[in-house]
């Protein structure tokens, strides 16, 4: 089964990106309760500005693509936290206490602000991210790899591995689990709420970032539309598998992946050609409405009485 | 209400009426029957937003996918009245039956998601939105329902006259659309002001203000949802037919999540709940890009000697920002509701 | 209730205001007219295309094309009906968006033009081209290419582009009969013009003997088609073709090289680009693109035009050929008619067999192209090289 093979290993792919941005999601989720609907325009920027960093330190300074890569990031990771930071600061916090639209409508005014930002800095078109990624493809277990792929995975994996053990087993992250248990008996207990807040969201941010550079380096391309059905997608991954619940969210992101890329994949087989490749979209919704409908909290989110 | 309404506020009607109707000659004498054109828009999206008005305004549900009920509206309209299946069925028909089918789609959103919380409901919703437009975009396999991408063509207009000469000016179609929009507005008007008076009214901002609390004073809040529901997805399905009728032409592309958040922002910028206030968002936000596709290029041009900012991006860029500044410092809108007064 | 008052007053003031600041330009004639001698004739002449946005360097190519024309014209002595012309244009920006078309288009109306070059796009020609129509106007599209431009049953509707049917056929063609193919992969990106594009690929393919293996799909905005592609590699396909565009066409060329799937890929004018052998870099090699007419070079008078228009604007981008050619055509009906009247005109326009840049030009019933050349391209060492030109003929 070389197709079917295949068909695995690209929706892990996919799956591991939606992961990292889907934490992001579910963490701010667990500690304000709140749809940070601008998470993947955040993912955009990362993509967006590891590029023109990437491309800018590769033609005027020469130094090695590996050491052009470090750098890249060492300045797109914080740019990112720093951004996701402040985004909390002037849309949400103001409105901690407000009915719950208006959050909602501030993120998606925040989200029309980035995406048109990024436009005018770096004009519609599509972002070319240099070959300097080793492009060969392998086979491995039946399916065709390539380096950048098989990265993927393993930065992922790497950043999961340091988000539990940043969530569970620092000070820092006992404050985050303490907050999202209940944020006044924690304010009561010496936490300051705001610092966990915004530790919060810079950590989704960085991750955010990662992901945005990792899907530029894998499509070889970034535009200023791309965060947007990312951070959707993404979204119903977090929901899927439980919103507010880390390993959740890398179940739903993978799972996700691996239902668009074998829902594609096969659904003109299954239906007899009534349905196509072109209701690939769709899956994500449809995970997305009816796990909200059926399920609301998900594959591992703990049950609550009434979401209202 | 019991008091007599004083002759000030009924000089105050006449003017607006009269304005109203003198609105499209002013115009189209200064600026040309193009703005004539805008001021349709202008009525048109007024509609559709006292629509979402309903949906958001009163009974405080988001709905990020609206646009699909409009989207629903013009494509029974383009059905049911275009050459595409050979049917050529009157207004009269068609626009009844637009509504009543994105009624029915209402509640079919509507019944599912009522346990869903404010956030959530709104993810679905664009969920929602989403999904109608990818069938529209695909039903043309296996069997060719909607014609997929390439939209529909050719749909009967609402009605056609042959221009002619008044006072200098010459009376196109364009001129005519807009009484008959001014008037169906004004009807929609009148309904919302009507339920808003209303026990169904009052119950919406009940379930708005508190949703448990509603329940426990005997509201049956799961039918005053989905009546809401259906209600503002009616009044989409009616705008909806009357641009597919006067545009001729009907395509997914104009259906997309983006059209969707304009018409939240026409709701929010004017103000949730206030008839007046989603009016003037509506005028609003359908004239700003007009003027800016007008002003915005050549005013660049002359003084920095080119265009800098694309007028789109600034006016997107702008209308972010507006979002979040409304939200933050006027979260009842520019035209706020009045609930004390009355 | 004092809203409404308010309401009033301030309605009531902004309408005086619009009629006292209203004093607009419109039909009044400016200096320069009444200086020109009463024996010149004016007309103005419509364009419009996406002068903003993201496709705002093609409307812009489009605009400085007309521009050309019109300055020639009015420089050469160009008579009709025994008057000097002097043509005006009015270029108006759609911003690509149908419903901007239609309000730009009846503002073009309303300033009495003779005719229109545009719209640029298939999406914004099709609404604007019922307005001209019922001002009973004569619409020259320079790009439009979906097939329902020309089948409204407009008279005044014309093109001087290969329509995506044309195209479509052109390359099923090529691939079927000169590249021998049999089997066929196709995925389209849900959007009118790649679908109306691989539906007619499909078509023809199918009618000389090849059979569509594989139909697949994605949409205008995605990025990952590893799936569909996978999906292909698991059919007998020879070749896949895409009907799209290059945002979509270059990473897909990628991710098919990356699933170690060596296909022949084929595409439309979407990839024929230079952002195409930009994106996808290395593996553009051997990719088959396709442009409607004839490559500038070969056409008569080609790099005049192109040494003309350089000198003045820059570097040409798409199809400032075409409207360059669509608004030296139209000029030539209104001399031959002898009349600047769209009624007078317009037969002679659709009867007239005019010789342009990019073809000799002439209108079959629909006011498509009668004859329409399609040149065919492939990918070498990240250039794009003309192989041939294929036509009914």
């Amino acid at each position: 089964m070389d197709i079917f093979a295949q068909q695995l290993a690209n929706g892990l792919i996919l799956g591991s990106i939606y992961a990292l941005i889907a934490l992001g999601y579910t963490m701010v989720y667990g500690i304000l309760g709140l749809i940070n609907f601008a998470h993947g325009e955040v993912t955009m920027m990362g993509a967006m500005l590891s590029i023109a960093l990437l491309n800018a330190l590769l033609s005027f300074t020469g130094l090695s693509p590996v050491l052009c890569i470090g750098i890249t990031l060492l300045i797109t990771l914080p740019f990112c936290m720093l951004l996701g930071v402040s985004i909390e600061r002037i849309a949400y916090r103001p409105l901690r206490n407000a009915p719950r639209l208006a959050p909602l409508i501030t993120a998606i005014g925040v989200s029309i602000v980035l995406q048109n930002v990024a436009m005018m800095i770096w004009g519609r078109g599509y972002q070319r991210f240099p070959d300097i990624l080793p492009s060969q493809p392998f086979t491995f277990m039946q399916a065709s790899l390539t380096p950048t792929k098989v990265a993927i995975v393993l930065v992922s994996t790497v950043a999961l591995c340091g988000l539990w053990v940043l969530v569970n087993r620092t000070q820092l992250g006992r404050a985050m689990r303490a907050t999202a248990q209940d944020s006044q008996v924690a304010q009561l207990m010496g936490v300051n709420i705001n610092r966990v807040i915004a530790a919060t969201f810079a950590i989704g941010s960085a991750l955010a970032s990662l992901a945005g550079f990792l899907v530029a380096a894998n499509y070889g391309q970034a535009d200023p539309y791309m965060g947007f059905m990312l951070g959707l997608k993404a979204f119903s991954a977090a929901v899927l598998g439980g919103i507010g619940n880390l390993a959740g969210a890398v179940i739903g992101g993978l799972l996700l992946g691996l239902i668009e890329s074998l829902g594609a994949g096969y659904i003109g087989e299954l239906t007899g050609g009534v349905l196509g490749s072109h209701y690939q979209d769709i899956f994500a919704f449809l995970v997305l409405v009816s796990v909200l409908v059926l399920k609301p909290s998900g594959l591992l989110g703990k049950n609550t009485v009434e979401r209202a | 209400m019991k008091t007599a309404i004083p002759h000030k506020v009924w000089l105050g009607y006449a003017l607006l009426v009269l304005a109203a109707l003198l609105l499209p000659f002013i115009t189209g004498a200064t600026f040309g029957s193009g703005w004539v054109r805008t001021l349709d828009f202008v009525l048109l999206y007024a509609m559709l937003a006292l629509g979402l008005n309903i949906v958001v305004g009163y009974a405080g549900l988001l709905d990020l996918g609206y646009i699909a009920f409009y989207a629903l509206g013009a494509y029974v309209y383009a059905l049911l009245a275009s050459p595409h299946f050979g049917l050529h069925w009157s207004p009269f028909v068609v626009l009844p039956i637009g509504a009543v089918v994105a009624g029915f789609f209402g509640v079919l959103l509507g019944a599912p998601t009522l346990r869903l919380r404010g956030d959530y409901l709104a993810i679905v919703t664009l969920g929602f939105g989403e999904i109608v437009r990818l069938f529209m975009n695909n039903l043309d396999r296996p069997f060719n329902l909607t014609n997929g991408p390439q939209g529909i063509n050719l749909i009967d207009p609402l009605f056609t006259v042959q221009p002619f000469q008044l006072l200098g000016l010459r009376i196109t179609s364009v001129y005519l659309y807009y009484y008959l929009f001014l008037f169906l507005a004004c009807v929609v008007v009148f309904i919302s002001i009507r339920l808003q008076d209303s026990r169904i009214g009052r119950a919406w901002m009940a379930v708005r203000e508190d949703e448990m609390a509603a329940k426990a004073c005997g509201i049956n809040t799961r039918n005053i949802k989905l009546l809401a529901f259906a209600m503002g997805a009616s009044f989409g399905g009616v705008a909806g037919g009357l641009f597919a009728g006067f545009q001729g032409f009907v395509s997914p592309e104009s259906f997309v999540l983006l059209e969707s958040i304009m018409v939240l922002c026409m709701v929010v910028l004017g103000g949730m709940g206030n008839i007046a206030g989603v009016i003037l968002g509506a005028a609003l936000l359908t004239i700003t890009p007009e003027i800016f596709r007008d002003v915005a290029v050549p005013l660049q041009n002359a003084l920095l000697g080119r265009t800098v900012i694309d007028p789109e991006n600034l006016r997107m860029l702008l209308f972010g920002a507006t979002l979040v500044i409304t939200m933050l410092y006027k979260p009842q809108g520019l035209w706020p509701a009045r609930f004390g007064s009355r | 209730m004092r809203l409404p008052m308010i309401a009033a007053c301030s309605i009531a003031l902004s309408l005086s205001l619009l009629a006292g600041c209203g004093k607009s330009p419109e039909p009044t004639t400016t200096p320069t007219d009444q200086a020109t001698n009463s024996d010149t004739l004016k007309i103005r002449i419509g364009h419009a295309a996406p002068l903003t946005g993201p496709q705002a360097h093609l409307g812009k190519d489009n605009e400085n094309a007309i521009r050309l024309a019109i300055d020639e014209l009015n420089s050469e002595n160009f008579l009709i009906a025994g008057k000097k012309a002097h043509f005006e244009l009015l270029s108006e920006d759609d911003m690509a968006d149908p419903r901007t078309a239609t309000q730009v288009a009846q503002s073009l109306v309303d300033a009495g033009i003779s005719g229109v070059i545009g719209h640029l796009n298939s999406g914004t020609s099709i609404p604007a081209s019922k307005i001209y129509h019922d001002a009973d106007l004569v619409q020259i599209s320079p790009s439009a290419t979906a097939t329902a431009y020309t089948e409204q049953g407009f008279s005044g509707a014309f093109r001087v582009m290969a329509n995506d049917s044309q195209q479509g056929k052109q390359l099923a063609r090529y691939a079927v009969q000169t590249l021998g193919i049999k089997k066929l992969a196709i995925i389209d990106d849900r959007t009118a013009y790649g679908q109306g594009l691989a539906d007619q690929f499909a078509k023809t393919a199918e009618s000389l003997g090849a059979s569509i293996v594989k139909r697949e799909f994605t949409t205008d905005k995605s990025t990952d088609f590893n799936a569909i592609l996978t999906s292909i590699k698991g059919s007998d396909a020879e070749l896949l073709f895409f009907g799209g565009m290059d945002a979509q066409g270059a990473p897909m060329v990628k991710q098919l090289r990356a699933l170690g799937i060596t296909l022949p890929f084929m595409g439309g004018d979407g990839i024929y680009t230079a952002e195409f052998l930009k994106l996808a870099g290395n593996d553009t090699e051997g990719v088959i693109g396709s442009l409607p007419g004839i490559p500038l070079a070969n056409m008569k008078g080609g790099p005049e035009f192109k040494q003309k228009f350089e000198a003045k604007y820059g570097v040409i981008q798409l199809y400032a050929p075409y409207v360059y050619d669509a608004m030296r055509m139209m000029a030539k009906a209104m001399q031959q008619a002898g009349s600047i009247d769209p009624a007078q005109y317009r037969p002679v326009l659709a009867a007239m067999e005019y010789p342009g840049l990019t073809s000799t030009i002439q209108f079959d019933s629909k006011g498509d192209l009668l004859n329409s050349p399609v040149s065919i391209y492939q990918a070498h060492n990240g250039q794009w090289q003309f192989i041939k030109t294929a036509s009914d003929q």
